[in-house]
């Protein structure tokens, strides 16, 4: 387990980090935090020319709120998101689920940018980006384009990020105040990627619902809106049979894989548990 | 007597300081000889591949590489391992002719670096043609199935029927009869720390050095010796002082200590190997899995009259020593705590295209006791009576101890009921009744488990030879084996401080700790006067064939060698202060840290003022005393004999027991188990550290949750491992840990000079039984019984999907 050679490379600046992958022309990889990363170089499954290390990039590392989204450079590690109050306050539930991301060690050095990037399914980012329609921000040789969440994740681990750009902001809509969420997860083990996860976040007013986001983790090759379930509450309220409609309809949407951990028929049946929890439970804390 | 002031303390571990500051010296942190070459092993991506030839070329170009070891090499330079059974199985320490599983070593690469070994390793070219794989015991056996070893004919590695009474009696007598398939799954134990080994082959004196992380059992000396053609006394083992644990599994490294020495004997340089992490969930060792069919004859009352084992373990590609244990280790116990007389087991020891096997913590039990509680709970239901009843009304009573089993097994001492008893008082087992009454009116699924075992320590290696045919043990150039043995050397310095050297092989178990408190206690001082030497080395340290630091040995084994060789060394003191004090020897005894008189008053001298004189005036000893304090004791059991012609042996030396207590809960939206209460009751006979014996429960328990709950080998049809890293093989952590209420019941054995047995083992062979009970009855509403583990949460979703669509 020791990985073959390349070349290393530690820039300072993000043009000095587009350079480089310029001039690797494709066969150079971003190293962020690593937790995904060295264990593939180690494997052997990544041979890379050459690694290209953001991390001594403090530009890229930053939380601020423009625009009434929450500006997350991409080099924020997990463990600052965990513990930042812009997030508390304006995202709570990317908050709630950093508390899900892997295990302390593996928060202290990961990163926002590269969990996205990586663009596991069963990870926790992509699934709250997805549910709160967020964008990520790509620099690449030609300047900056915003890549909506739903165009972003094409299947496992692939995205539409060029080989040539940098993810270097994620941008989230800050939620409405008084909004519920929660993140319901499944995983054998405390800190593992999720069989399934469920993000959800709800608006209410009164018994209406005026708006709601759900999005999965885990369910199939990209992280899924559940748009037709949330239409549900949207349309029918917050009482349990219309959470009970969403959570089976929620079920009917994913097309999930089975693996050596949980069979499709499995993932697909906690998934509309998980959703019928994550709604009761971001009911449960929202106002309005 | 010896007075008990530290025996029984939870005495802080003196290891910690060191372990926890990074101190320790383990195989990986200190290169015992200079200019160390390094090895990167070639494995087969096939499960099941003949090997046509091989193309090194590239690999020998690499600027650094110091030679490529093919299995061309290996036949022409080492001999098969000697196996446990008949069967002609050439078991090599690399594959030769076929790779019979993926990860097989094929070719070893010594290179100046672990990196470019590895970038050479890549670069060597084995030339397979794939043949068809199996992975499935049953399936292995079927007719048509492809057979991994010609010479054997098929995959069968060996079969014994053993009986015991008249199970068919047993069985015409009885009222009910209860009969089910289990199936046991393939795990391991994941030490932290992975193999690791350097070797350097001597060409000038003949002497190959190994230095490893080997642990024993010491048979396998000999058996590497033979394999590479050295004298005995030419092959060096050499353990440094610390181990990162093993579980039984780093017993099995030694075939790879062969493929190490060959690669130093022909690149002619000294050569290391840590296994990595992937080497080792692919190709270390693991337990076996197994198919059990059981059956289950019993009285009306529930008195259990027989039982009828059929049982198919599945060791991999080719049987290793000791294999079959797999089947036989627990022999003398297969009966458990219970006092039925008439059983018959069916053994096959099958091989197929996965990863090898061997003793894994509790080495057959957890198999054993998984599937014997399970009949016993599953007859309580059929007879509409509580488990516990049932249990107890089985149970072997106080006042036969010591216990002759059917099956061979001699049961020192012990008092089931009353551990039984406590387990259940201390988890409130009524009170828990209740609880699931209210629960399941609720529509909640909530359970109780019970399981109990009797807990064998220090096998005596005799149990092997149950694998063969009594008439092939009849003949007379068959030689019997039996033993279990472990030294100890005490001495005593100027200053009357003590040095205690062990052969034994610590992984973490705090021998140095124990061994100060039993010294202290026998020779009158404080355990910080010992210093406790536990580096083995076969050259220097008193060993013998079934020496090592396994099966439970320490706690019974190696304190008794410790225990003897103090009171040797105190009776030669005793006899000196003697000849001091003129006073004959009957009349002094050593009590209070000095030899004084049995009875009133006068001089008395302590070990100091005994160890000053002695040492430095030897005109002072008298006539005919050695001079020199020091005292090596050789224990043995005299209770660890051959397997006899009726296949009855006493397959361990001492046997502790355990009681178990569970409850759980499911969800039946997630199939999540949650653990309620976990109760564990053990027998250990003396504890002479209870704090290293909750420490040992506690691994012991998390060890058996692993296999119930999550660890498991994995293989596609193919033979594919599909568990080769750590997100595929999970293995339980301290958030999985449940609370565990332990408490102990102490009859201490007659058989060991300080009454203790071993308990390293413990609870891994348990927990599958208890847990697995607890969600059966958690699930008894839906019909559901559990007969397979691991129970992940996708397993028993189809099966509560299943029952609840029927």
């Amino acid at each position: 387990m020791k990985p073959a050679q390349f070349d290393y490379h530690a820039p300072t600046s993000v043009d000095e980090a587009l350079a480089l992958l310029q001039r690797y022309a494709g066969d150079a990889k971003i190293l962020a935090g690593g937790q995904s990363l060295v264990p593939l170089l180690n494997f052997r499954l990544s041979r890379p020319a050459a690694l290209v290390d953001l991390n001594r990039i403090p530009a890229l590392a930053y939380i601020k709120e423009e625009g009434g989204q929450v500006r997350l450079g991409a080099m924020t590690r997990q463990r600052t998101i965990e513990f930042s109050p812009v997030v508390k306050e304006r995202l709570p539930l990317l908050g709630e689920a950093t508390r899900w991301v892997g295990h302390l060690p593996i928060r202290t050095r990961g990163t926002i940018g590269g969990s996205i990037a990586h663009a596991d399914p069963s990870a926790e980012y992509p699934a709250v980006l997805t549910a709160l329609a967020g964008e990520v921000v790509a620099r690449g040789p030609k300047g900056e384009r915003v890549i909506a969440a739903k165009d972003l994740f094409q299947t496992y681990l692939t995205t539409s990020l060029g080989a040539d750009e940098i993810l270097v902001e994620v941008r989230i809509p800050a939620m409405p105040a008084g909004a519920g969420y929660a993140l319901e997860e499944f995983a054998r083990r405390h800190g593992d990627f999720a069989i399934v996860g469920i993000a959800a976040m709800i608006v209410r007013q009164g018994p209406r619902c005026t708006v709601a986001r759900l999005a999965t983790a885990g369910a199939g090759p990209v992280p899924l809106r559940l748009r037709a379930a949330e239409e549900i509450l949207e349309r029918d309220g917050l009482g349990e049979a219309a959470i009970e409609a969403a959570a089976r309809r929620a079920a009917e949407l994913v097309s999930p894989d089975g693996d050596i951990h949980a069979s499709a028929d499995y993932r697909r049946h906690l998934t509309g548990v998980l959703t019928k929890r994550a709604i009761t439970r971001a009911l449960g804390v929202a106002r309005g | 007597m010896t007075e008990k002031t530290w025996i029984g303390k939870p005495v802080k571990r003196v290891e910690d300081a060191r372990l926890l500051t990074g101190r320790g010296a383990y195989i990986d942190d200190h290169p015992p000889v200079a200019n160390l070459f390094h090895a990167a092993i070639v494995r087969s991506p096939h499960a099941h591949a003949r090997i046509l030839g091989y193309d090194v070329a590239g690999a020998r170009a690499l600027a650094g590489v110091a030679g490529v070891i093919t299995g061309e090499d290996v036949a022409r330079h080492t001999r098969p391992f000697a196996v446990g059974v008949t069967a002609p199985v050439h078991y090599y320490c690399a594959a030769t002719d076929k790779a019979r599983f993926v990860g097989e070593p094929v070719a070893v690469v010594v290179a100046t670096s672990r990196y470019v070994a590895e970038d050479a390793a890549d670069l060597v070219r084995v030339h397979y043609e794939p043949l068809p794989a199996v992975v499935d015991p049953e399936r292995a056996l079927e007719p048509g199935a492809p057979v991994l070893h010609e010479a054997v004919g098929s995959n069968l590695a060996n079969h014994r029927r053993l009986v015991y009474g008249d199970p068919d009696r047993a069985f015409a007598e009885a009222d009910v009869v209860i009969r089910e398939r289990f199936r046991f799954p393939k795990y391991g134990s994941t030490p932290i720390e992975t193999y690791g080994i350097v070797a350097r082959w001597d060409a000038l004196d003949g002497v190959c050095t190994v230095w490893s992380n080997f642990m024993g059992p010491f048979i396998m000396h000999p058996l590497t010796a033979r394999v590479l053609g050295l004298p005995e006394n030419r092959l060096r083992f050499i353990v440094p002082p610390d181990i990162g644990g093993s579980f039984g599994i780093k017993s099995l490294i030694y075939p790879y200590i062969a493929l190490v020495a060959l690669a130093s004997k022909l690149t002619g340089v000294a050569v290391k190997w840590i296994e990595d992490r992937r080497e080792h969930l692919l190709a270390s060792s693991t337990g076996t899995d197994r198919i059990a069919y059981r059956e289950l004859a019993a009285k009306k009352d529930g008195t259990i009259l027989g039982m009828r084992f059929r049982w198919l373990d599945n060791v991999g590609g080719y049987i290793r020593s000791p294999e079959p244990g797999c089947s036989f280790r627990p022999t003398g116990n297969f009966v458990g705590p219970y006092r039925f007389q008439h059983l018959e087991v069916d053994a096959s020891t099958v091989m197929t295209n996965k990863c090898l096997t061997g003793p894994n913590r509790g080495y057959a039990c957890g198999h054993l006791y998984f599937e014997t509680e399970g009949m016993v709970d599953r007859l309580a239901a059929t007879l509409g009576l509580d488990p516990a009843e049932v249990r107890r009304r089985n149970l072997i009573p106080a006042s036969a101890m010591p216990y002759r089993s059917p099956t061979g097994g001699l049961y020192d001492s012990g008092d089931y009921p009353t551990a039984f008893e406590k387990a259940l008082d201390l988890a409130k087992y009524a009170g828990l009744r209740r609880e699931q009454a209210k629960a399941r009116a609720a529509g909640r699924y909530f359970g109780i488990g019970l399981a109990l075992a009797v807990d064998p320590s220090v096998s005596n290696m005799g149990y092997v030879a149950t694998a063969l045919d009594p008439q092939f043990r009849a003949k007379p150039e068959y030689l019997p084996k039996s033993g279990a043995v472990d030294s100890a050397t005490v001495k005593v310095d100027p200053l009357g401080r003590v040095i205690a050297i062990l052969g034994t092989t610590p992984q973490g178990q705090g021998h140095q700790t124990v061994v100060s408190q039993i010294v202290a206690d026998e020779l009158g001082l404080i355990p910080e006067d010992v210093t406790v030497v536990d580096e083995m080395d076969t050259f220097t340290r008193v060993w013998s064939i079934s020496s090592g630091t396994y099966s439970s040995r320490f706690g019974s084994v190696g304190t008794s060698a410790v225990a003897l060789a103090a009171r040797k060394l105190k009776a030669k003191l005793v006899e000196y202060a003697a000849h001091l004090m003129d006073i004959p020897a009957a009349e002094l005894e050593f009590r209070d840290g000095a030899v004084r008189r049995k009875t009133g008053k006068g001089p008395s001298y302590t070990v100091k003022d005994l160890a000053g004189r002695a040492h430095w005036n030897t005109d002072s000893l008298p006539e005919g005393m050695e001079p020199g304090l020091q005292a090596t004791a050789v224990f043995g059991f005299t209770v660890a004999r051959a397997v006899d012609a009726e296949d009855r042996v006493n397959s361990s030396n001492t046997y502790g027991f355990i009681a178990e207590v569970m409850a759980v809960e499911v969800d039946p939206e997630t199939a999540a188990i949650t653990i309620v209460k976990y109760v564990t009751v053990h027998d250990a006979g003396t504890i002479i550290n209870p704090m290293i014996a909750e420490g040992q429960i506690y691994g012991g328990a998390l060890h058996g949750l692993g296999g119930a709950l999550y660890e498991e080998l994995q293989y596609d049809e193919d033979g594919q491992c599909l568990t080769g890293t750590f997100m595929d093989y999970l293995v339980p952590t301290a958030s999985e840990a449940p609370t565990i209420d332990i408490a102990h019941v102490e009859s201490p054995s007659p058989l060991t000079p300080l009454g203790s047995k071993g308990l390293g083992e413990s609870s891994s062979m348990t927990v599958p039984a208890v847990i697995a009970n607890a969600v059966s009855d958690a699930l008894a509403p839906l019909g559901i019984r559990i007969t397979e583990l691991p129970m992940t949460p996708s397993r028993l979703h189809a099966l509560i999907k299943k029952a609840r669509a029927t």
